[in-house]
């Protein structure tokens, strides 16, 4: 009794389903729409919901990109890759501008993505007033209603509390006006990559069953007061120890020998392309 | 030669695996699915209901891959079951058609039908057996013949079944319980739309019967000891095979005698007697009794009487106790789910932690500047 999986893991039926879940994201973008998530060969919690979407979108002429907190080569990232290509065959890659589809946990390459990209990312939570309403009934009414006075009194009790809003990733954001909408835990320093974004933007939640999507060109706005704007994670002062870039989010790690904080881009492949730009440079004016 | 990025993490992912197959393969020996199949019946029916895929051989299969784990067997089971297309829908069952092995009734002593004790671990006392350290096959093939010329003796033929009637509806025939009219509403398919709240009955129903067993006993143990309204006696408890039925798939005319048979599955079915007060049309306090329902695949009773209870709490949510309340219930006990999301936890956070730590230095730069 042995039994082929079929392309892209996912029954046609199911996948059918989940796109159309898709176009009702997309058609109502930053509204949570409920789905008949299914169990998956790899655990709820570990992208699910994103790799749910990849597998139905994806076909044969793409081209996937897998990133887990900014590496390619992180141990879940390369786990996910490795089922979707053993179920698919389709070509993977860790550079951002030859995917056509990206699925990405907590993070925005810091490549301007294109009109012809897909970025897929996990959500673990894909309610932003879960911390201040726990039923699901009450907030799917709230969201109904408009009522967001539990997101801003969350960002004003921390002003409160600290002088300054205290968010860390998973900072909420309004799009196209409406929904108030949680980015994934990715950092601050992303969320202003959601706006006017060129490319399509999928969020899947596999755990808690729900799609949400920010279409092309879509206002994506993150809440803040007037006199308390919005501010990213600061790396002020600081660059890569690699690759010398300094507008990029980075990663704080202790130099072994030095036992010096250093910084790294999180974003592994943008460190190495921009480390062989500048290798190249340095050959071509060698030569000249 | 360009930068490359490093490829630890591909390489680290295949070693674990590798370590993993030489953890199961070390010991040098092999256990055949028939074995499991024979000798760990109990195991076998609760991945089965916890993975609501009824098929004891992938089941065996599945526990055999996951060297015994109950979590990583559900999981292997359910994801298997993400591959099947759904065909067919089944008819609706009655349960007084189970060919019942074991039926009790903590309500009543002289229920119609008899008590029938069957196969049960209640009344063995939990001694560890060494004996079954050394056992021979010949011994066992000796017992059971023993065991079955005595059935024999002690059998009388009969050409005929018998079934159980339920020992609820003696209690109707009494007026102790209401009649209800019955409800033919298609079920909800939780597998196939995601759970809406507040949720129907069915759905409910099957989050119960599919929810991880330690923690559908856990809750269902809390409302009895003291948080919760219920407080049951178990009317019956029946073990015993249920014959299944799918209707002709592109007949237009559908006749009873057309369905086809497609096999028996084995399940537990519970329905407790819940007292209930309720305010009568004089507006006085009556004490009624009301029904909890609990059904699970293979054997499973103390999981099925668990869910019986949760059943009757979530049916009256307006009691202020977290086991009433159907989202606290319905959305932590599956097993996929709790498992999945507490073992994410060991995924890298080094983003998400990176923006915590930014965080909480602006916030202390900011009281500092204050302070000075």
């Amino acid at each position: 009794m042995k039994t082929n999986t079929h392309f892209a893991f996912l029954d046609e039926g199911s996948k059918k389903e989940i796109r159309r879940t898709m176009l009702k994201a997309v058609a109502i973008p930053g509204y949570q729409v409920p789905f008949a998530s299914r169990e998956m060969p790899i655990a709820r919690g570990w992208g699910t919901g994103g790799l749910q979407i990849t597998l139905s979108i994806i076909g044969k002429q793409d081209v996937l990109k897998v990133i887990d907190q900014g590496a390619d080569e992180s141990v879940n990232a390369v786990s996910i890759k490795k089922l979707v290509q053993e179920t698919t065959g389709v070509e993977v890659t860790d550079q951002t501008q030859e995917a056509s589809v990206i699925q990405s946990r907590h993070r925005i390459p810091e490549v301007a993505l294109t009109k012809e990209q897909i970025l897929v990312l996990q959500v673990p939570e894909p309610e932003p007033l879960r911390n201040v309403e726990a039923s699901e009934y009450v907030t799917k009414r709230l969201h109904s209603e408009d009522e967001y006075s539990g997101a801003w009194l969350m960002l004003f009790e921390q002003i409160m509390k600290y002088n300054k809003t205290a968010t860390d990733a998973d900072h909420p954001v309004y799009v196209n006006d409406r929904y108030v909408m949680a980015p994934s835990p990715i950092p601050k320093f992303d969320n202003p990559k959601m706006h006017q974004s060129e490319s399509l933007i999928l969020l899947g939640a596999g755990r808690e069953k729900k799609i949400y999507a920010i279409p092309p060109y879509t206002d994506v706005k993150s809440l803040a007061f007037d006199d308390y704007p919005f501010t990213v994670e600061s790396f002020e002062g600081n660059h890569c120890h690699l690759c010398g870039a300094t507008d990029v989010f980075m990663d704080e790690l202790i130099d072994s020998t030095s036992g010096k904080t250093v910084y790294q881009c999180n974003d592994t492949s943008y460190c190495v392309a921009r480390l062989n730009e500048k290798e190249k440079l340095e050959v071509e004016s060698n030569h000249a | 030669m360009g930068y490359v990025a490093v490829k630890g993490g591909t390489m680290a992912i295949e070693a674990s695996i590798k370590r993993l197959t030489y953890d199961r393969l070390k010991g040098e020996e092999i256990i055949e699915i028939q074995t499991i199949l024979s000798t760990m019946r109990s195991l076998v029916d609760q991945v089965m209901s916890e993975s609501s895929l009824y098929s004891p051989f992938l089941a065996a299969l599945a526990i055999k891959q996951a060297e015994g784990s109950m979590e990583e067997a559900v999981f292997l089971m359910r994801a298997h079951r993400s591959t099947l297309p759904r065909l067919y829908y089944s008819q609706t069952v009655q349960s007084e058609s189970m060919l019942v092995e074991r039926r009790i009734s903590a309500s009543f002593k002289d229920i119609p039908g008899g008590q029938l004790l069957g196969s049960t671990n209640d009344y063995t006392h939990r001694l560890l057996d060494f004996n079954l350290a050394n056992e021979s096959l010949t011994e066992n093939k000796e017992w059971l013949q023993d065991y079955r010329e005595s059935l024999q003796n002690n059998m009388e033929a009969s050409d005929s079944v018998t079934y159980f009637p339920k020992v609820v509806d003696y209690l109707r025939k009494e007026s102790l319980f209401e009649e209800y009219e019955a409800d033919n509403t298609p079920p909800d398919d939780i597998t196939k739309e995601s759970l809406q709240f507040p949720a129907s009955r069915s759905a409910r129903l099957q989050v119960l019967t599919r929810g991880q067993t330690g923690a559908v006993t856990a809750l269902g143990y809390a409302s009895l000891r003291g948080y919760g309204q219920v407080h049951p006696t178990v009317g019956e408890v029946r073990v015993g095979d249920l014959p299944i039925y799918v209707e002709h798939p592109n007949e237009v005319e559908q006749d009873d005698e057309d369905q086809f048979y497609i096999g028996d599955i084995k399940v537990t079915e519970v329905e407790s007697f819940v007292p209930i007060t309720k305010k009568n049309e004089h507006n006085e306090e009556e004490l009624e009794f009301e029904i909890g329902y609990g059904v699970c695949y293979g054997q499973n009773e103390t999981k099925t009487i668990a869910m019986s209870i949760l059943d009757q709490c979530l049916e009256h949510p307006e009691w202020e106790y977290p086991t009433h309340d159907e989202e606290f219930v319905l959305l932590h006990i599956d097993s996929v789910e709790s498992t999945g999301f507490i073992s994410h936890l060991k995924l890298p956070h080094y983003v998400t932690f990176q923006s915590k730590l930014d965080s909480i230095r602006q916030i202390k730069k900011e009281a500092k500047k204050d302070e000075d």
